[in-house]
């Protein structure tokens, strides 16, 4: 004891040479070994940082490229300089914290005021385009050409020629330009229905003609017929024409085969373009604020706010019972492992880890089958004919049972380690006092137990009451009564949450991402008031 | 604190796919320039393609035949292709990785991605010529247009059809009813658990129940020639569907469907010898042949008087991505290097789906294929639209609760009304 309590004020005194182990002192107090992992861990960081530096400006990420250099900017300032001591050891955590904590539910609460999701994730330049783009249609008699694109210039600048055969009349040869299209160019050879070479000209290949798409993209090559020759792929062409134009001025899509136009206009919680009857033109659609139209569809929504409450109670319930029941089960066994009598101890511990050591989507699996009434292993193994997943009552035994025997093993271990902790002393005193057995274990080894075991269980807790995965894999939420399809048995808020955000109606991760919010505050509101309570038990210390 | 970090997973997850896609909306808000910076540097923005000429994203059971086409195509052509398998949610992880500027430039997946895919401006149209398109089954041509514009090359197709155990019925039925009937025969006789293997399971699924649904005249959403699915007309609730739900009902309660049986087991219960019949897809073919003993598939038939069942067709396809770095080269991949009989063939040995072009079609000789050939020829195709997404939940559900002992005609005409409110809901 008094070996560890050295070393613990040694590493309280940074001036003691226990610094220099970490290598994290005073330059030149430090050992070469010390250094050099120093050296190379901030080349890493600053090699990383300038590696990364092209690819963000090219996307123009500022804030993204903005916030790699100022990281590494910190971590330098606090690793190659001799001051700030608290920050070597502050600055890590802290980095972490900040990415990978605050960072996500920063992002969290600000898509919760968008509608981003299925038919809006992107902008509404970017659909116009798409709308707008998408509606070449191929002329009624245009001919399938096979295209060969040459340039007298530069390879990836152009100027740019296509040479034209029609598919069906293979000796006949087209150059088009911007100027339109020309028969019979001088000095071609044809060569199986296609252009070959050219006198003057470089012909493009594959890769080149798909690096200079965005220059061919430019070229509109026009035809007798009023239309254009489009690119099909990079051998072939035919003739065709938008049917659709975007008036920018007046942010309306006319079609001109029909001179419908379309206006963008709200329709639910995100904007379409329709015509005068409401018709729309495309299910496409954009991102936008809604402020925060996606908290009060959590409250307003009639389907959502009726089955919360009794979805909220079961969570409640769902954590509670796999938190005391874990807990009992867990410590009934370290106690009984911890008698000295016992012989075996270790294969029993063994065993008895054995469920944590399965990988829980796996056992999770299984256990849903074993529940199959006609083909089940408990129900085989019982005798019974229980319908488990069937009724409401049923499959919540099944899944506490279920998430009993999953979470038990961690309970096991972290009360076998605590018990073993207690100072044998402690016991044997309260014996001589005479409070053996039932009265010693409750007021004596429980409490001191809860000391340590009582802020997991409250982690414990908040890991239940978000319990996915148990939920997902074991029942899917289910049973679900015919006149809600959308709350079932067995739902908790998470799995209730991923139902209404994933279920119907496509992806709605603005809205998901708002209850996302309702639930940390409700989580982390829960998690303060049970610290709050852990906290009187310090008072045995 | 672990424990923490292990709720904060999924979340943290989600997130991150997000800002992915934050990342590249922000860069292609003004679409000119993100677009002329790739061709400057085409690596730059290398997400895990790499330096390919041409990125392929595919499942891991097709990865091997798409391959093969795809390095066919790469060699005549003098470039470089990968071909990557996402293993899970194919779909989503597309559509975030397109959104976000990292996606591949081609996607092999099933049409019925198709209207969300549109939706989310991640796939373009294509033109492949009518001579061409002519070359295909009409019905995969079918499936894989949407909105009047091609978005694949389709190249297996697949529907539901009844497999039947000839050591148990030799003969073959010429009805459900008649199915149903030996099956039930079998099982009295003790020779087997089930009478036929309709997977329902608690959370229902309404794929399997579809030539039930159709036999009695139910629909899910009209059907028009010209402007395909009408997400307006949606049929459960009405009167075929009334009919279908009674019909389940009745099955349901002389145990022929029960919820015990679903997706995850109701292939191995019938490769075990449980089963008399068992409706499900070419993909159960393979394990089936193994199993043992002499078995005959037959399209799924109707009911006694009614219609014939009209299961859902399926189309696989080859989609270009409207993202990707090098689109020419997708189209050119799609329309010549897809769109061949070489490689139509190439793509059928190695995936074992019926073939989608009718010149390969014919060259099979595998009469177990030929009866799943026809039998999607036959049937209908998957609604692709995105009001789809609002019906599968609630629809299975509610032929579950009808299995379980609900009222049959009161549980789905709720069910009609939750899906209708569900697609007003979704915009």
């Amino acid at each position: 004891m008094a070996d560890l309590r050295d070393t613990i004020d040694s590493q309280k005194d940074p001036g003691a040479d226990g610094g220099s182990r970490f290598g994290f002192t005073r330059p030149g107090r430090e050992g070469i070994p010390a250094l050099l992992v120093k050296v190379l861990f901030l080349g890493i960081v600053i090699g990383t940082a300038i590696a990364l530096t092209p690819a963000l400006v090219g996307e123009r990420s500022w804030v993204f490229l903005t916030g790699i250099w100022v990281i590494t900017a910190v971590l330098v300032a606090t690793y190659a300089t001799g001051r700030a001591l608290p920050a070597k050891y502050l600055v890590p955590g802290t980095l972490m914290l900040a990415l990978f904590v605050v960072y996500p539910i920063v992002l969290t609460a600000q898509t919760s005021f968008t509608n981003y999701g299925d038919g809006t994730r992107n902008d509404k330049q970017t659909t116009v385009d798409r709308i707008v783009g998408s509606s070449v249609v191929r002329s009624d008699d245009s001919p399938q050409y096979n295209l060969t694109i040459a340039t007298d210039g530069d390879p990836a600048s152009g100027p740019f020629t296509y040479f034209l055969v029609p598919q069906d009349d293979p000796e006949t040869v087209y150059e088009g330009t911007e100027e339109g299209l020309e028969e019979d160019p001088e000095g071609v050879t044809l060569d199986n229905g296609r252009v070959s070479a050219i006198e003057g000209y470089t012909i493009l290949n594959i890769r080149q003609v798909s690096d200079a798409s965005d220059a061919l993209d430019e070229i509109a090559v026009p035809t007798d017929s009023g239309s254009f020759i489009v690119r099909d792929g990079t051998s072939e062409a035919f003739e065709g024409a938008p049917t659709l134009v975007y008036d920018e001025d007046a942010e309306t899509i006319t079609d001109t085969r029909t001179d419908t136009v379309y206006t963008a206009r709200q329709q639910g919680d995100r904007e379409f373009f329709v015509d005068d009857e409401g018709e729309r033109l495309s299910d496409q659609s954009w991102t936008a604020n809604v402020g925060w139209r996606n908290y009060e569809r959590i409250f307003t929504d009639s389907r959502i706010s009726s089955s919360f409450f009794g979805i909220f109670v079961w969570t409640v319930v769902f954590a509670t019972a796999s938190v005391i029941g874990t807990f009992l089960l867990g410590l009934f066994f370290a106690i009984a492992l911890n008698d000295p009598r016992v012989r075996g101890q270790k294969i029993y511990r063994a065993l008895l880890i054995l469920p944590y050591a399965i990988p829980g989507f796996i056992s999770l699996l299984l256990w849903s089958s074993f529940y199959n009434q006609d083909f089940g292993l408990i129900n085989q193994l019982t005798g019974l004919d229980v319908n488990w997943f069937g009724g409401a009552t049923t499959a919540k035994i099944a899944v506490l049972l279920t998430n009993l025997w999953m979470g038990f093993p961690y309970m096991f271990l972290v009360s076998t380690g605590a018990l073993q902790a207690i100072p044998g002393e402690l016991k044997e005193a309260a014996t001589i006092d005479g409070a053996g057995g039932i009265a010693g274990f409750r007021r004596i080894t429980l409490p001191l137990l809860l000391v340590t075991v009582a802020p997991l269980l409250v982690a414990t807790f908040a890991f239940n009451f978000n319990n996915f995965g148990a939920i997902f894999l074991l029942t899917g939420g289910g049973p679900f009564t015919p006149d809600n399809p959308t709350a079932g048995g067995t739902d908790i808020l998470i799995s209730y949450t991923y139902r209404l955000a994933f279920g119907a109606g496509g992806v709605q991760i603005g809205f998901a991402a708002a209850v996302s919010v309702v639930l940390f505050v409700v989580t982390g509101l829960i998690a303060a008031l049970q610290f709050r309570a852990t906290r009187s038990l310090e008072d045995v210390n | 604190m672990r424990r923490y970090a292990r709720t904060l997973g999924p979340a943290a997850a989600m997130m991150l796919a997000m800002t992915a896609a934050a990342c590249g909306g922000g860069s292609g808000s003004s679409s000119e320039s993100s677009s002329s910076d790739s061709t400057s540097s085409p690596s730059a923005e290398g997400g895990s393609g790499g330096d390919a000429d041409l990125l392929v994203w595919t499942d891991s059971l097709k990865i091997d035949a798409v391959t093969e086409v795809a390095e066919a195509f790469g060699e005549s052509n003098g470039i470089e292709v990968e071909v990557q398998a996402i293993s899970e949610d194919l779909q989503g992880s597309f559509v975030t990785a397109d959104a976000a500027g990292n996606g591949p430039d081609v996607v092999v997946g099933a049409h019925d991605w198709m209207g969300n895919l549109v939706q989310n401006g991640a796939i373009e149209p294509l033109n492949l010529t009518p001579d061409e398109l002519s070359g295909y089954s009409e019905k995969a041509v079918q499936a894989t247009t949407y909105d009047g514009k091609l978005y694949g090359v389709p190249y297996g197709i697949e529907a539901l059809a009844l497999y039947r155990n000839t050591e148990i019925v030799p003969d073959e039925p010429a009805s459900m009813d008649e199915a149903i009937q030996a099956g039930q025969a079998a099982v009295e006789a003790g020779e087997v658990d089930s009478a036929l293997n309709l997977p329902v399971g608690e959370l229902g699924d309404a794929y399997h129940m579809e030539p039930i649904l159709t036999s009695f005249g139910g629909y899910i959403f009209r059907y028009d020639e010209s402007t395909g699915y009408d997400a307006q007309d949606v049929g459960i609730g009405k009167e075929g569907s009334v009919k279908a739900a009674q019909e389940i009902s009745r099955l349901a309660k002389a145990k022929v469907l029960r919820t015990s049986i679903s997706g995850d087991n109701s292939i191995a219960l019938f490769t075990s010898g449980k089963a008399a019949f068992l409706v499900s897809g070419p993909w159960a073919l393979s394990d089936v042949k193994k199993a043992g003993f002499e078995y005959a598939i037959q399209p799924v038939p109707g009911f006694d008087g009614q219609q014939a069942a009209e299961p859902f067709m399926g189309a696989q396809a080859f989609m270009v991505a409207a993202n990707g770095k090098n689109k020419d080269i997708a189209q050119e991949f799609v329309n010549n290097g897809v769109n061949s009989e070489e490689a139509m063939m190439t793509l059928f040995e190695g995936t074992q789906l019926p073939p989608a072009m009718t010149a390969v079609q014919e060259q099979v000789d595998d009469p177990d294929l030929t009866v799943f050939t026809e039998a999607a020829n036959a049937a209908a195709p998957m609604p692709a639209i995105p009001a789809m997404a609002s019906v599968w939940e609630p629809l299975g559900k509610a032929y579950s609760a009808i299995v379980s002992g609900k009222d049959p005609v009161a549980t789905i005409r709720s069910a009609g009304d939750t899906i209708n409110k569900n697609i007003a809901d979704a915009g």
